[in-house]
């Protein structure tokens, strides 16, 4: 096997001393996509932001390696350079900053380069027609007076254009209506087809899996990830819920 | 052209209309700046600073016409019978005693660039200010330079028939008479103890006069040149745009004012005529050692328009609020303004509107940032008077404090003598949260940078209103401060 992109080992964290994570193990190769589904409660989210690095969440054991490196006590600006993303749930409003200056100034962040400027608007428009976004959202302050949909939108389209080693996206699908479902996974299925970086999809729901192909599926409860299986545990939940690993 | 120019200009209109009992009430002109008894001859003996010798010396050096030469006496006389003001942030550690320090500027121009703060050489380096204008900040061969560039912006507005100059040549120009009509007749002596000051040892400045229906295109700007005379602490501007003109002045602090001197007690008189319009952009970025005690004030005839923009960065402690007094029916004015009090810097600024004529309309857009343990003080007038039937105002204020220890305060004040007046207040403190700093973290961005793009953010709405230069500017200066807090 060649080495994995993420590699979590025995990775306990939480919040003010107490562990949410337990023990978690996860390896993830360049290339896979993986869902990692649970009920409410079960630590999705706390995992989500700990291998992002969010200081709200300590890490009390284990550790987190990213494409070789061990990242378990690096910066999140750090993190983000080597390569990961993290598409929020609901990412905050920054009035006065525009959606187009910041994935600019995520660009120069990651490359240390200036933006061909050209280039660039090129793979703007490009990108905002593959997520049906009309162009002038670029000009719009940064998810500020955003519906749920335009959000997640913006989300998917920062992590086209700065095309990730990994996303890990954190209930992207959430709150969104058919047809908004169905243009995230589009911009989905180009960043596994454009890019070939890896994905980690968090989710409770299965809609936005209908149309992925999908590697692995674990399912992490109290904290653990306590079944790994192909894509048809993906079927399995479906039709039968959690109920079969709540403690 | 010329010829008719200089006749309309001889025919000029009153600075003050002396009829009007509102607009004495405003200015305080009842208490006659020339009434006040003789007898205070012990007034002088105390004093040790500023004598009427020194003042003297000063109308001597600048070669003052006898007008002058007496009013500067007569300010000295009133700066000595007033208090300093206590309504604002203190000011204890302005030695009064040694303002006479402060009025010499010369002793300042000696220096040379070495002797320039390391913080500001650095920030200069930052705004990519050239070498030669660099230069031009520290020493007497500055003096040229800078006139050089005062003259070209005139050579482009002396076709339109502008009048662009020093202060010290319009009080013996062509428009001498203008000067004598004008001058401290918008902010008289009689208003605080700093504009008798200023009245009395004032140096350098800018005149300006737009003739009727001349719309100036460029923005004319102040900025090298009061660098370079080193007479910046006591400038003198007053700008006269006449019926339907139109200008833009950018009263420019691009170039820090780094002198050791730490007081700046300068006064601005801008005299909008009727249906005419003028934007007034300031970018001031004193030295932290500077007691900012500045006077600023508008008065805008019917139909005419004030726009102010305003960016306080620097200084030690500031009293900055710009008056604008709507005078005639229809008259309207924005003030769009930022403040960011950093560490050591007690910073009080705001706007005061009055209301006179009919159907008159203030707007009032404010930001201020606090740092590094920084006090914000917004205040905010609005005066509708009896005679402003139909008036209408709106004030927002929103602070953005940097961290536990800084300290934002808002003082609306707002006085409605009308049965139909439209006024508005909205005021919103916040901090950067954490979830925001994270989430920009989260795409490769750095902690500081991520928090200066946010507070960059929150000062879009003042920086959109600035030329290109002076925004980019503004930003790199936030960034600057930005550095200083992590």
């Amino acid at each position: 096997m060649t080495q994995p992109l993420l590699q979590v080992t025995d990775l306990c964290a939480g919040i003010d001393g107490g562990n949410i994570l337990n023990h978690v193990n996860l390896t993830v190769g360049p290339g896979e996509t993986h869902v990692l589904m649970g009920p409410n409660g079960a630590g999705k989210s706390t995992l989500a932001g700990t291998l992002m690095g969010n200081p709200v969440y300590q890490v009390t054991g284990g550790a987190i390696t990213f494409d070789g490196a061990d990242i378990t006590g690096a910066a999140t600006a750090e993190r983000a350079r080597a390569g990961m993303f993290c598409s929020f749930q609901n990412p905050p409003e920054v009035p006065g900053l525009t959606l187009n200056e910041f994935i600019k100034n995520a660009i120069r962040a990651k490359t240390g380069k200036p933006i061909k400027i050209f280039k660039y608007a090129g793979e703007l428009k490009a990108t905002m027609d593959i997520l049906a976004m009309d162009e002038s959202y670029a000009e719009r302050e940064l998810n500020v007076g955003f519906s749920g949909g335009e959000k997640k939108k913006a989300e998917i389209l920062q992590m086209l254009m700065l095309a990730p080693k990994l996303a890990i996206l954190d209930e992207t699908d959430s709150g969104l209506d058919v047809d908004a479902v169905r243009t995230v996974s589009e911009g989905v299925r180009a960043y596994q087809n454009q890019s070939g970086g890896s994905l980690l999809i968090i989710t409770h729901s299965t809609r936005i899996l209908e149309s992925l192909h999908v590697d692995y599926t674990h399912i992490l409860a109290d904290g653990k990830i306590v079944k790994t299986g192909g894509p048809e545990l993906v079927d399995v939940i479906n039709e039968r819920g959690f109920v079969d690993f709540e403690g | 052209m010329n010829e008719q120019q200089t006749r309309g200009a001889r025919h000029f209109d009153p600075a003050i209309d002396n009829d009007d009992e509102q607009l004495k009430d405003v200015l305080g002109t009842e208490t006659n700046m020339y009434d006040f008894k003789d007898d205070d001859d012990a007034a002088f003996r105390v004093a040790e600073g500023l004598t009427p010798d020194i003042v003297a010396e000063i109308s001597d050096e600048k070669h003052d016409p006898d007008w002058m030469r007496e009013f500067r006496q007569k300010c000295l006389k009133l700066y000595y019978q007033m208090n300093v003001p206590e309504w604002g942030p203190p000011i204890d550690g302005l030695n009064m005693d040694e303002i006479v320090t402060y009025v010499r500027p010369d002793t300042q121009m000696q220096a040379d660039w070495e002797d320039v703060p390391a913080d500001i050489k650095n920030a200069f380096e930052r705004l990519g200010i050239p070498q030669a204008e660099r230069e031009s900040l520290a020493g007497v061969g500055a003096q040229y330079d800078s006139e050089l560039v005062y003259h070209n912006l005139q050579d482009e507005v002396a076709a339109q028939g502008v009048v662009y100059t020093d202060f010290e040549s319009a009080l013996t120009g062509e428009f001498a008479d203008m000067v004598r009509e004008y001058f401290m007749k918008l902010v008289p002596p009689t208003d605080h103890k700093f504009a008798a000051l200023h009245g009395a040892v004032w140096s350098g400045g800018s005149f300006v006069y737009v003739p009727k229906g001349v719309k100036v295109e460029i923005p004319l700007q102040s900025y090298f040149r009061l660098n370079a005379k080193g007479a910046g602490q006591f400038e003198h501007t007053l700008i006269i745009v006449d019926e339907g003109a139109d200008l833009h002045f950018i009263e420019g602090c691009s170039a820090p004012k780094w002198n050791t001197a730490n007081l700046h007690a300068g006064c601005v008189e801008l005299y909008v005529k009727k249906n005419a319009r003028l934007r007034y952009s300031t970018i001031e970025n004193w030295s932290k050692n500077m007691y900012n005690l500045n006077t600023k004030r508008a008065i805008v005839e019917e139909g005419g328009r004030m726009e102010w923009v305003s960016g306080s960065f620097g200084s030690h402690v500031s009293y900055l609020y710009p008056t604008t007094i709507l005078k005639g029916d229809g008259a309207d004015v924005e003030y769009t303004g930022i403040t960011f009090s950093g560490k050591g810097q007690n910073l009080d600024t705001g706007a005061r509107m009055v209301h006179l004529g009919k159907n008159t309309s203030s707007i009032l857009n404010t930001k201020s940032i606090a740092k590094d343990g920084g006090v914000g003080t917004f205040r905010s007038a609005i005066e509708i008077r009896p005679t402003a039937k139909g008036a209408k105002s709106a004030v927002d204020c929103q602070s953005l404090m940097l961290d536990s220890h800084s300290r934002s305060d808002t003082i609306p004040a707002v006085d409605v003598r009308t049965g139909d007046a439209d006024v508005g207040h909205e005021a919103k403190i916040g901090r950067i949260s954490d979830e925001t700093v994270f989430y920009l973290m989260s795409r490769g961005i750095p902690e500081e940078e991520a928090r200066a793009m946010i507070v960059s953010g929150f000062a879009s709405p003042v920086s959109k209103e600035l030329p290109l230069e002076y925004a980019a500017e503004m930003n790199n200066l936030i960034q600057l401060e930005m550095e200083g807090n992590m």
